[in-house]
């Protein structure tokens, strides 16, 4: 103790090969245990967060039953099977963006991530923490979707390995964008208290506008424009492409599945919310110093 | 373990100025100097708004200071890196951080991120919260609270630790035992910088006392020799036909040897007392004597 304090006393940086600080990434799996225990034992974040779209999945599919199916090119599908991709598009940002954003403006409004800064954690490890939550959740989320869709409701899941492919890019990628959307964003709320409505609610409005919850043909095409710079619509058509019979694809605005402009507009909020995420992001309060 | 010449923290010149073109700026710390030696427990007073925990804060890495030199630990707080973070323990002010952990879930996940932490349910008895190990942290009371936040800022064993007013909220036993950790900790080497608005937490606890008003150093000393020797002297005090009379004296028991042969047939001198400042008294003179800009402050 006496010779390593001495050591450490005269040359900062030679501590560091003394006393070994642990890994980064070892500490990012402390912090996404923390992270799914304090997850689990929230249940108002997990009935609004988590389960929010297999709810709303099983509410509008039970009201509007069989009785109003989607048609298109004479090929029509149930409302559940028609619902399902807007869901598991709003369940992935759900998970990510809304969880995330929220989660870190309110740690950093209650002074969890000064304390935090005050230890040696990396802040690496901290958001490796918040993205194994977002991960777990939203794997378990998309499951659960999938099995209600598929046991109660008689959604015929893909049975071939080329949409399941697609499935995964576009989950892969909404995932990762709607993860970094959301540390990016947790810096816009004030405080922690305004967090909730400041976070919730351009979210909310972008499921009306990018055709989560009825057709997007349905929308005047200005509403459309603007829903189409964010995430979620690509996400939705994304899902569409994977749940919904090849015929759907002429209903879609631009008459085709746009597989290749998904993956462009994903993968540039990825990286614009990187970029913004890493410049913009403050471990105290906007009052605070 | 001290390592010859240097300090643990040393402080020259700091300067911290808040506020703006449009409200006025105010110099939260105006050319601060502080020294603290390995191994020593060094109480900074001060009223509110004194400065303290700007300072401690820059300390702290949290903020950037506009002028001065700070070392702490060797290393400049705005470039020190983890291994350096690894080396301080900070109990800040407030902390409203709850959440759904345990006690020992927060404790453990913290000591997770040091090279060479306490254990983790020891710190938690050494802190008094054994009996709320596996209670979650949202349900703790201010004061068990508070006790958390220190042993959080302890379980990395570190070489240097920040205690921003760590007892406030304790009540008087809880303040005792909080007393006999930080005398222990001092044993096993660690150096503490304390701020404290209780004059007895500083003298029970304090090698040396700062006292900081308006952003600079007042006095500075143990807390026997704080003010200097003046500051100690016993005064007496009697009513005289209706006025208080005092008299500040190194002899008091000549001066009441005086009054009572002065007081006549019966000997007896009305409301006579003798009192030596305590740390407190000297503390106020120290921060009263020149009460400035009181106005503006506010």
């Amino acid at each position: 103790m006496s010779t390593t304090a001495a050591t450490s006393t005269t040359t900062g940086t030679a501590s560091s090969a003394v006393r070994r600080l642990p890994g980064t990434l070892r500490l990012g799996l402390v912090r996404g245990g923390v992270e799914l225990l304090q997850f689990v034992r929230e249940r108002d974040s997990m009935v609004f967060g988590f389960a929010y779209p297999i709810i709303m999945l099983a509410i509008f599919s039970t009201v509007f039953g069989d009785d109003d199916p989607a048609v298109s090119n004479g090929v029509s599908v149930s409302f559940a099977q028609y619902f399902l991709p807007g869901m598991i598009a709003t369940g992935v940002m759900l998970s990510t963006y809304q969880t995330l954003a929220m989660s870190i403006a309110v740690e950093r409004d209650d002074g969890t991530l000064k304390r935090l800064r005050a230890t040696p954690l990396p802040a690496t490890s901290y958001f490796l923490g918040k993205v194994f939550l977002s991960l777990v959740t939203v794997l378990a989320q998309t499951a659960l979707l999938l099995a209600v869709a598929a046991l109660a409701f008689d959604v015929p899941l893909p049975d071939d390995v080329g949409h399941w492919i697609t499935f995964a890019w576009v989950f892969v990628l909404g995932t990762a964008a709607g993860a970094v959307c959301g540390v990016a964003y947790s810096s816009v709320p004030r405080s922690g208290r305004s967090a909730s409505a400041v976070v919730v609610t351009p979210l909310l409005v972008l499921q009306f506008t990018s055709g989560v919850f009825f057709p997007v043909t349905q929308l005047p095409g200005w509403m459309l424009d603007l829903s189409s710079i964010f995430p979620l619509k690509w996400i939705a058509q994304g899902m569409r492409s994977v749940f919904l019979p090849e015929s759907f694809a002429a209903a879609e605005p631009a008459g085709s599945w746009q597989h290749g402009a998904t993956a462009a507009v994903l993968a540039a909020w990825l990286v614009v919310a990187l970029v913004v995420g890493t410049r913009t992001f403050r471990w105290r309060r906007h009052d605070d110093g | 373990m001290q390592t010859s010449g240097s300090q643990a923290v040393r402080v020259r010149g700091l300067r911290k100025r808040y506020g703006n073109a449009r409200t006025g700026f105010k110099d939260a710390v105006a050319g601060l100097d502080l020294d603290v030696a390995h191994g020593e427990i060094v109480a900074v007073l001060g009223p509110n708004g004194a400065g303290k925990t700007t300072t401690v804060e820059i300390l702290e890495g949290f903020r950037d200071r506009d002028d001065g030199d700070v070392a702490v630990l060797g290393e400049d707080p705005k470039e020190a890196g983890r291994a350096w973070r690894a080396r301080i323990g900070v109990v800040m002010q407030d902390s409203r951080d709850l959440s759904e952990l345990t006690v020992l879930e927060k404790v453990r996940s913290t000591a997770a991120a040091y090279p060479d932490s306490r254990d983790p349910a020891e710190v938690i008895a050494a802190v008094g919260l054994a009996e709320k190990a596996r209670s979650r942290t949202r349900g703790l009371s201010g004061g068990q609270r508070r006790r958390l936040d220190v042993a959080l800022g302890i379980v990395g064993r570190p070489e240097l630790l920040f205690l921003d007013e760590p007892t406030t909220g304790f009540d008087p036993e809880a303040r005792r035992s909080f007393w006999d950790l930080v005398t222990g900790l001092r044993d096993d080497g660690t150096t503490i910088l304390l701020t404290t608005h209780y004059l007895d937490e500083a003298a029970q606890l304090a090698d040396r006392v700062i006292v900081v008003r308006d952003g600079v150093v007042v006095a500075e000393g143990t807390p026997e020799s704080l003010g200097g020797p003046g500051a100690r002297t016993p005064v007496v005090a009697w009513d005289d036909g209706g006025t208080r009379r005092t008299e500040r004296t190194d002899r008091p028991t000549a001066a009441v040897a005086r009054l009572i042969a002065a007081a006549g047939p019966d000997g007896e001198v009305p409301g006579l007392s003798v009192t030596r400042p305590t740390l407190e008294d000297v503390y106020l003179s120290l921060i009263g004597e020149n009460p400035t800009d009181t106005e503006e402050a506010a």
